[in-house]
């Protein structure tokens, strides 16, 4: 028996595009070249990296750091970056409590000092651009899904595009003056005034497959495991095939 | 490699069970799956094992449970660098499934699928004599659905993408065929002590 093997359960998620392993194993040297404090927890660190072959919104790279005796620390992290920028990178990075890695970027880097990184990874996640994309995020989630909005703006695309992104308060909405009508905030813990404050709920994702394009959305949720547990149960709720969902969880 | 100025990384814990570039994630056991959780009830599960084997075979819930009990302890190895240390699966051994299917001498490899459609693929030598399981159970309690329940596929040796939760079923091959993170740029066989993460390292 030599066929192709496909299994007689519905496919969950095809993966979208090939990816050049080659590009993926080789370790760059990255020379940051710029900080930029979205909020008090995050910020954007923007690399130069000339060999950098390119990348689709929505891929991630791996990071490393190393310190004298040897050690070495190695991350994922979502591209921020649109793929049109080309020869730099940009990651937007959460201060995690104790890490080593995010520590190390918050309280030690400045422009100049480099790091090396491998990419672009994984083509699961990835956004070519040509399907209507919904995209639902949740603090840093929001990262891959910025590279896919950023991209659908640099290229003036006419595939519909939108965004729920979720945040605890305004002054922890990462971007926050970037988005535009394709985006709907929700605040979870304190808002504005006038604007309410809870968890993402039926009411922000129902209307967007109620007027759904012609083909349906591609949906991109990314966030917290409690996160994407929440968001992905609304899409399916809301109608969206479970096979036309790509999650991406932090860990 | 070059070194990271002012870079310390976190204290040095000597430790011979964990492989280059991972670390110890302590308590937390972090949920990666690509796909929505599926609702699956125990009474609705099913593992069939199939393909280059004298027997075809699909067990139920209540079927699998009659074959003998077995349990791991010890550690599990995610690629994305964290690694947990000292967990404990119940299940039955997958020597016990593949004992009364009987493999064809041909079998070289298997495709492992999901009740999602998630699928990945290892040699058949990975997942014989003693190093695979299905497994219902963690650390005594029914397996959550987030992390594959009611049953997945554990293959504790390679990096935890090969052990598929919500297993489905096995097919049994002569040839390598490339499930889903492998075809998304992921290495064919994972093993972390060699650090095979990604293709063509």
């Amino acid at each position: 028996m030599t066929d192709t093997f496909a299994p007689t359960t519905r496919f969950a998620v095809p993966g979208r595009i090939a990816v050049s392993n080659r590009a993926a194993a080789v370790w760059q040297t990255a020379t940051l070249t710029e900080i930029r404090r979205e909020t008090p927890h995050a910020s954007t660190f923007r690399f130069a990296v000339p060999g950098w072959s390119g990348h689709l919104a929505g891929q991630h790279l791996m990071l490393r750091l190393r310190a004298e005796d040897g050690y070495v620390a190695q991350r994922h992290y979502s591209i921020a970056s649109h793929p049109d920028d080309t020869g730099h990178v940009e990651l937007t990075l959460d201060h995690v409590e104790g890490g080593e890695v995010s520590g190390w970027f918050h309280t030690v880097a400045a422009p100049g000092d480099t790091v090396e990184v491998r990419g672009p990874l994984s083509g699961f996640f990835a956004w070519p651009g040509d399907r209507p994309a919904l995209l639902l995020g949740a603090g840093s989630g929001v990262v891959p899904l910025m590279s896919m909005l950023r991209q659908h703006r640099a290229r003036r695309l006419s595939v519909p595009l939108r965004l729920v992104v979720s945040a605890r308060g305004p002054e922890e909405l990462i971007y926050a003056r970037e988005y535009g009508a394709e985006t709907t905030t929700v605040f979870t813990r304190t808002a504005p005034q006038g604007v309410p404050v809870g968890r993402m709920a039926a009411a922000h994702v129902a209307p967007l497959l109620a007027e759904q394009p012609p083909g349906g959305w591609e949906a991109y949720v990314c966030g917290s495991n409690g996160f994407a547990e929440h968001a992905s149960r609304l899409l399916v709720e809301a109608g969206q095939p479970v096979d036309r969902i790509r999650i991406e969880r932090f860990g | 490699m070059h070194v990271t100025r002012g870079f310390t990384g976190r204290p040095r814990v000597p430790d011979a069970g964990l492989p280059p570039g991972q670390y110890d994630a302590g308590d937390d056991w972090p949920v990666l799956s690509a796909e929505v959780t599926p609702d699956l009830a125990p009474t609705d599960w099913t593992f069939r094992v199939d393909g280059l084997v004298e027997e075809p075979r699909t067990w139920n819930w209540t079927q699998a449970h009659e074959l003998p009990a077995s349990a791991y302890e010890g550690d599990i190895h995610c690629v994305t660098s964290w690694s947990k240390f000292g967990v404990r699966f119940g299940g039955v051994s997958l020597d016990a499934f593949l004992d009364v299917v009987r493999p064809h001498a041909s079998a070289t490899h298997v495709v492992a699928y999901s009740h999602t459609g998630y699928t990945t693929n290892l040699p058949l030598s990975d997942v014989t004599g003693g190093r695979a399981w299905i497994a219902w159970e963690y650390d005594g309690r029914p397996l959550p659905a987030e992390h594959g329940g009611p049953a997945r596929l554990l293959v504790p040796h390679l990096y935890f993408w090969k052990s598929a939760k919500w297993i489905a079923g096995l097919r049994l091959l002569d040839h390598d065929e490339p499930g889903f993170w492998e075809q998304n740029g992921y290495h064919a066989r994972g093993n972390p002590w060699e650090e095979q993460r990604y293709s063509g390292d």
